[in-house]
């Protein structure tokens, strides 16, 4: 099959997905957890551009995703902003300081990069807590408005799903887009060797920065999404844990893999959900389950589910 | 940088995922009788009717030193209410979820209780942010909902559909400086902890110092993760405040106890009513000594004037829940315990009528229980004065009333 007929019946099988469950699903509970698997989709595939394929680690990803949320939520709060006009600002004031944090940090690499960005992460954070008369504090920023058009409300049940999976599939579609393209290829030169990629002409610092930034965007994208859906910011929902959480969806659905990171997310999304039967050894099976997909699939779930089937067709 | 340690980081920080409260504060001890818990508590055989009441705790993770005790006496009351002969012969049944203190996690188990399980009220959940951020849909809904949370803003302003047992530490503040202002303390310096409990108080610490001619003349806060204060105390200790108040719960006040003892602080340390539990003393150890703090009567349950109203009450949540858990009693769970305790008496004859509930919740008056007693009206849905508070000073390890 030509790749590009595939891709077609990829997309239009994805789409019917979503827009099947968002019809047929009544529940307002499930469908929002779809929309939450949603949101951590479109927050790890972001995250996937710059740790799958530039090899870039961020521990600080969930401020992005709070700059977004809390950018919106200040703007239409205090100002009284229509949450669209806001959009714009969330998306680039993220941008913007993803630029100005990229530059000296991508200059580190490793443990050192891990720990640059956590440490932006932990700043964030504290900055969302401490300026109270903005943010709100540790309280939280309540009273956001809700997302609408016209007399249409895209904050709850199906519309605000078929509004973020609207997102996550725009989101994955130009990721796949730059992943085959020349940027793609430089970020890949990069993860696989830096000194190697540079020696051939790739403009390592500028290839990671414009990818960090992406990847920031997105965040700041699900951010705004997340603020006017729940209408109330507090930032524990952005501190250290929920950006380690975003790795371990990367990790787990499978690192510069696209569809992973929908494995990913939906797999730590849901599987806390589904494990509520087990009461209080539910931690323990959701940590056991963690390690074995480590264990058994260590290159994260979908590229070992991919060879399973190849090895399958193949017998 | 090779690739294995890379793996290697990724796997510590797995670890780290998989544990929803790390790096804050260890989790509550197991208790040697925990029953086994389903998550959604079946309390009661299936009965043909039944009524359900939804609560949300904190149950693990940071938070969990409010959620499980909030969790225990929730089910403890549905128990009793039970073996009473339940409500209008209905037998009550209890579901609960854990949100792990996350508010994406709060408001998916509201929707789910509201929606599956059909609730007719919702109890919890223990913090204000988690509170916050299930109350729109609460409202949407129009299903009563009585939070465990401390935070005035979820009573204030008022919202129809919400009410919450937790003392207010508008009344918290009150009693500490009525305390002081008959000690003749006329200022104050204020170490605060940066989260939503340290941010209320310290609001209301602000707020209410001029009605009782104080001053406050140095304001510093702390991080609940922070494991040294002496430079905050010290930048204190330089405007010679005539009392020093840290506001704060968990672990944290207890290094503030123990830092102002190394710096020998010449001025007494008065506390919030966050550190009104056994382990503050455990952690603290000779630092407590001496501390004050306003708490909600049930820490002091003993040394209670036989004529005060609430002493009866708290004998009898005390004992029960000591004979069932094999644990000693917080006021956190009382805040679960009250809420059931106040649905009992609004339940009857709703027949299930979530509108005619939260009229009834409304109009409770004078119900004496574990918190204070509650007076609610259409402009309180806390219902609770100063009264809920008493000042107790730390003596030997134990706490005396402080006169």
């Amino acid at each position: 099959m030509k790749p590009i007929l595939r891709n077609i019946l990829v997309y239009g099988a994805f789409i019917g997905v979503v827009a099947a469950y968002g019809l047929l699903e009544k529940s307002t509970y499930y469908l929002q957890l779809a929309t939450f698997v949603g949101l951590n989709t479109l927050l790890a595939v972001g995250l996937n551009m710059l740790m799958g394929y530039a090899g870039q680690i961020s521990l600080g990803h969930a401020a992005f995703y709070g700059l977004g949320a809390y950018v919106s939520g200040m703007l239409t709060v205090h100002l009284g902003w229509s949450p669209w006009a806001t959009l714009p600002c969330a998306l680039f004031a993220a941008g913007a300081v993803a630029y100005v944090v990229g530059l000296p940090t991508l200059r580190l690499t490793g443990y050192y990069l891990a720990m640059g960005t956590l440490g932006f992460g932990m700043i964030v954070n504290i900055l969302f807590r401490e300026f109270r008369r903005f943010t709100g504090g540790p309280s939280g920023l309540p009273g956001l408005p809700e997302l609408t058009i016209g007399s249409i409300n895209l904050s709850h049940g199906a519309n605000a799903l078929f509004l973020v999976w609207g997102c996550v599939i725009v989101a994955f579609f130009i990721c796949e887009r730059i992943v085959d393209s020349r940027m793609g290829r430089a970020l890949r030169a990069i993860h696989y060797s830096e000194r190697a990629a540079a020696a051939v002409g790739v403009n390592t610092a500028s290839a990671k920065l414009a990818i960090f930034v992406f990847a920031a965007v997105i965040a700041a994208l699900a951010g705004f999404l997340y603020a006017h859906m729940i209408t109330f910011i507090s930032p524990s929902t952005f501190n250290f844990l929920a950006s380690v959480k975003l790795v371990a969806m990367v990790v787990i659905g499978g690192m510069a893999s696209i569809w992973g990171s929908l494995l990913g997310a939906s797999l730590l999304t849901l599987l806390p959900d589904f494990l509520h039967v087990f009461a209080e050894y539910e931690m323990i099976i959701y940590g056991l389950i963690l390690m074995l997909v480590m264990i058994f699939f260590p290159e994260g779930l979908f590229k070992n589910l991919v060879k399973l089937y190849e090895r399958a067709k193949n017998r | 940088m090779g690739k294995k340690s890379i793996i290697l980081m990724l796997s510590a920080l797995l670890a780290l995922a998989v544990m929803p409260g790390c790096g804050e504060e260890k989790k509550a001890e197991p208790v040697a009788e925990a029953p086994k818990a389903a998550p959604a508590v079946k309390a009661a055989p299936a009965a043909p009717q039944t009524i359900k009441i939804g609560g949300i705790f904190s149950v693990t993770g940071g938070a969990s030193y409010l959620g499980d005790p909030e969790k225990k006496s929730m089910e403890m009351a549905v128990a009793e209410i039970n073996a009473a002969g339940g409500i209008d012969g209905a037998m009550v049944e209890a579901f609960i979820y854990d949100d792990e203190g996350d508010p994406s996690k709060a408001v998916l188990h509201a929707k789910r209780l509201i929606e599956r399980d059909s609730v007719v009220a919702i109890v919890g959940p223990s913090l204000t942010p988690t509170s916050m951020a299930i109350i729109p849909d609460v409202e949407r809904v129009q299903i009563p909902l009585i939070s465990c949370a401390a935070g005035n803003g979820i009573v204030l302003p008022v919202k129809p559909f919400v009410f919450k047992t937790a003392q207010s530490d508008i009344h918290a503040v009150e009693s500490i400086y009525i305390y002081m202002q008959e000690k003749g303390i006329k200022s104050v310096g204020l170490l605060c902890v940066d989260d939503g409990f340290g941010q209320s108080g310290h609001e209301q610490l602000v707020k209410q110092a001029a009605n009782f001619g104080i001053s406050v003349v140095a304001d510093e806060s702390f991080s609940s993760s922070d494991t040294d204060m002496t430079a905050q105390l010290t930048k204190i200790r330089t405007q010679r405040p005539d009392a020093v108040i840290c506001w704060g719960v968990g672990p944290s006040p207890a290094v503030v106890a123990r830092n102002a003892k190394q710096l020998q602080l010449p001025m007494p340390l008065f506390m919030s009513h966050g550190v009104a539990s056994r382990k503050f003393i455990e952690l603290a150890g000779d630092a407590a000594e001496d501390i004050l703090f306003p708490t909600g009567k049930i820490l002091v349950t003993g040394l209670l004037s036989d004529d005060d109203p609430q002493k009866a009450v708290l004998q009898n949540y005390t004992e029960k829940y000591q004979a069932r858990f094999n644990e000693p009693v917080s006021g956190f769970g009382g805040y679960a315990w009250d809420a059931m305790e106040l649905l009992a008496r609004a339940l009857p004859g709703t027949g299930g009528d979530k509108a005619k509930l939260r009229d009834n919740l409304e109009n409770l008056s004078g119900v004496v229980a574990v918190s204070g007693t509650f007076n609610f009206s259409a402009e309180d849905h806390n219902g609770l004065g100063a009264d809920a508070f008493i000042m107790v000073r730390i003596k030997g390890g134990a706490w005396e009333l402080a006169q």
